[in-house]
């Protein structure tokens, strides 16, 4: 049917019908493409422009008097440094605790076959796939038995659990592409697993640990509910928690220092989301020329 | 990738076969600090999740101390209590409307104009969607808060052409969470659809439409049966994470009007937190937790047949 159709058309004419046609396609998706961006760059808009407009409420407005007196009214210790400081204490944390375990557990699972790999691998997976706002209400109940409740280190150490199924995967497959050679050579010199994991492995893939060390940073960043949950002295809560403390007691007041303040407590993931994005090519160029 | 026993050093010198079992036991050494943190704060809050659901632990007073064994009570108190049949329900519009619906439909759409437009647009368009998901859960669940209230930009841009807004947020709690979760979380799709549709051959769509196959014959007959693998395992991630969203319904309804926008965490957070009642809200948490489980288990099932 598609071939008779197209057997009386003259086949000199249909490359430039194609390319018309393609062209049309190009515009079409283009303006569909713009009108997408355009609803998803709305709510963001609001956010930025009442940040810089000392009167700025609900409404997305240009501000009549742009300044930034709202970020400087939010930059007090009190207010945004503390929190932004147990921000990063508890998302370097993490990230640390993360990546030790995970460069642990994945060298055995990378390295040696053994009957025990499939099975942790899958359970590992399927550990990715527990909702955790399930279990805080279970893991408070724990925290309170355990006596831990708003203790800095126990939280660091469940938010570090919630992203080590993700870690040791990740890491897993960086490791599988770290080549062997120089490995078995200084096995064979007499050093040790872990002595070669240290000095020669780590090093090797220290790119893809960035990664895993930045991808778990800004998950433990954002995270709302397991702080607010589990750290209850004020001068302990990270950004998340006392960002919406700010919403709930200035909110209705003071939308341009909620915006001022939401954006200050963003800028860092972004950042290192950038770095990522951009690196991603690179480190998977190198994992790349190094199989080849 | 695995160094089989006759490269490792074990070949070199002589050992008895004790020693070598012995030997292969300790290389897995290194995985027990990881075994050590899943099993003390993973498997032990969902064992005890599982425990507490029978009791009537509470948050204070006597039950908090002194827990009593009540048997099924909070499991029959579910289907008789109504907030937990219309919360069970709300969650369902939610995975299945935001999610199943509208994150992977949206992303799959952004994907496929991004392969027709390429160049800046895309970029740009790119950007702008996986900024709304990198950023932190409660920022853009006060965007999506100040967009959708009354003096909120949606209302502003329905009075540009005289339609009068409500408050959105009070009069269709709902719609408005779900519009904000997929905002939130189409990036995620389109990501994946990206990196699946540059891994189809360029030429087999093109000849496709040399045939003068149809946009959407070719995405229904060639596109998708291509990359199916790849919608599943996006459908499993994003209706766990979907299932899990607490932060920006809390911040943006807090569950509310009266129960109306309550899905099974806010219901399971409330019932433990704001009532008090941790037996009741372990047994709501319990539900979720065995929801994702079932989950978990496809969706190892599905990458053990893609992969392994």
């Amino acid at each position: 049917m598609t071939s008779l159709r197209r057997a009386p058309l003259p086949a000199a004419k249909r490359p430039t019908a194609v390319a018309a046609g393609r062209l049309r396609v190009r515009l079409a998706a283009n303006a569909a493409l713009a009108v997408i961006g355009l609803c998803f760059v709305l709510p963001l808009a609001w956010l930025i422009l009442a940040s810089v407009d000392p009167h700025a409420g609900y409404e997305t407005r240009w501000p009549q008097s742009p300044s930034f007196a709202n970020f400087a009214a939010v930059l007090t210790p009190g207010l945004l440094l503390q929190p932004l400081v147990n921000s990063f204490l508890l998302s370097a944390g993490t990230a640390v605790v993360n990546l030790a375990a995970a460069v642990l557990a994945a060298y055995p699972l990378s390295r040696y076959q053994s009957r025990f790999n499939k099975p942790f691998l899958y359970a590992i997976l399927f550990g990715t796939s527990l909702p955790v706002t399930a279990i805080m209400v279970p893991v408070y109940g724990l925290f309170v038995q355990l006596q831990l409740l708003d203790s800095m280190p126990a939280t660091i150490f469940f938010m570090a659990t919630t992203t080590l199924p993700m870690a040791i995967w990740m890491t897993k497959n960086f490791m599988d592409s770290v080549p062997l050679e120089l490995e078995e050579a200084a096995w064979m010199d007499g050093a040790s697993g872990l002595a070669t994991l240290r000095r020669i492995v780590v090093p090797l893939m220290r790119q893809g640990l960035g990664v895993v060390f930045i991808f778990v940073f800004i998950q433990a960043w954002g995270n709302f509910f397991v702080p607010f949950i589990l750290l209850l002295s004020t001068f302990k809560q990270p950004a998340a928690v006392s960002v919406f403390s700010f919403f709930g007691q200035h909110g209705a007041i003071a939308y341009g220092e909620l915006a001022a303040f939401s954006i200050l407590y963003s800028v860092p993931v972004l950042i290192l989301y950038t770095v990522v994005a951009r690196g991603a090519g690179s480190a998977f160029a190198l994992s790349g020329a190094m199989k080849g | 990738m695995a160094v089989r026993d006759s490269f490792g050093r074990g070949s070199l010198r002589h050992r008895s076969p004790i020693q070598r079992s012995l030997r292969r036991r300790l290389r897995l050494l290194p995985v027990v600090p990881s075994i050590l943190l899943l099993a003390l704060f993973m498997l032990a809050p969902v064992a005890w999740s599982i425990y507490a659901s029978f009791t009537n632990a509470a948050l204070s007073g006597k039950a908090a101390l002194n827990p009593q064994w009540v048997g099924l009570d909070n499991y029959a108190r579910m289907l008789t209590d109504s907030a937990f049949p219309l919360s069970a329900w709300l969650t369902v519009v939610f995975v299945a409307v935001s999610a199943i619906l509208g994150q992977n439909a949206l992303g799959l759409v952004i994907a496929l104009l991004m392969t027709r437009s390429g160049g800046t647009t895309a970029s740009l368009v790119g950007t702008v969607v996986v900024a709304s998901w990198i950023l932190p859960e409660i920022v853009a669940a006060f965007a999506a808060y100040a967009y959708f209230s009354q003096d909120g930009t949606l209302n502003q841009l329905l009075g540009m052409i005289g339609v009068q807004g409500t408050n959105w947020l009070y009069a269709f709690p709902m719609a408005a969470i779900i519009l904000a979760n997929v905002w939130r979380g189409t990036a995620f799709s389109m990501l994946v659809y990206r990196a699946a549709l540059s891994q189809v051959p360029r030429d087999v769509s093109e000849a496709a439409l040399m045939d003068g196959a149809r946009g959407w014959q070719r995405l229904a007959f060639i596109t998708l049966p291509i990359i199916r693998g790849s919608v599943a395992t996006n459908l499993m991630l994003i209706t766990l994470q979907t299932l899990a969203v607490f932060t920006l319904i809390w911040v943006m309804t807090a569950g509310g009007p009266s129960n109306a926008s309550t899905t099974l965490p806010v219901l399971a957070y409330q019932e433990a937190f704001k009532l008090g009642d941790i037996g009741y809200g372990t047994a709501i948490a319990s539900v979720l937790i065995l929801i994702g489980m079932v989950f978990g288990a496809v969706y190892v099932r599905l990458i053990r047949g893609a992969k392994l």
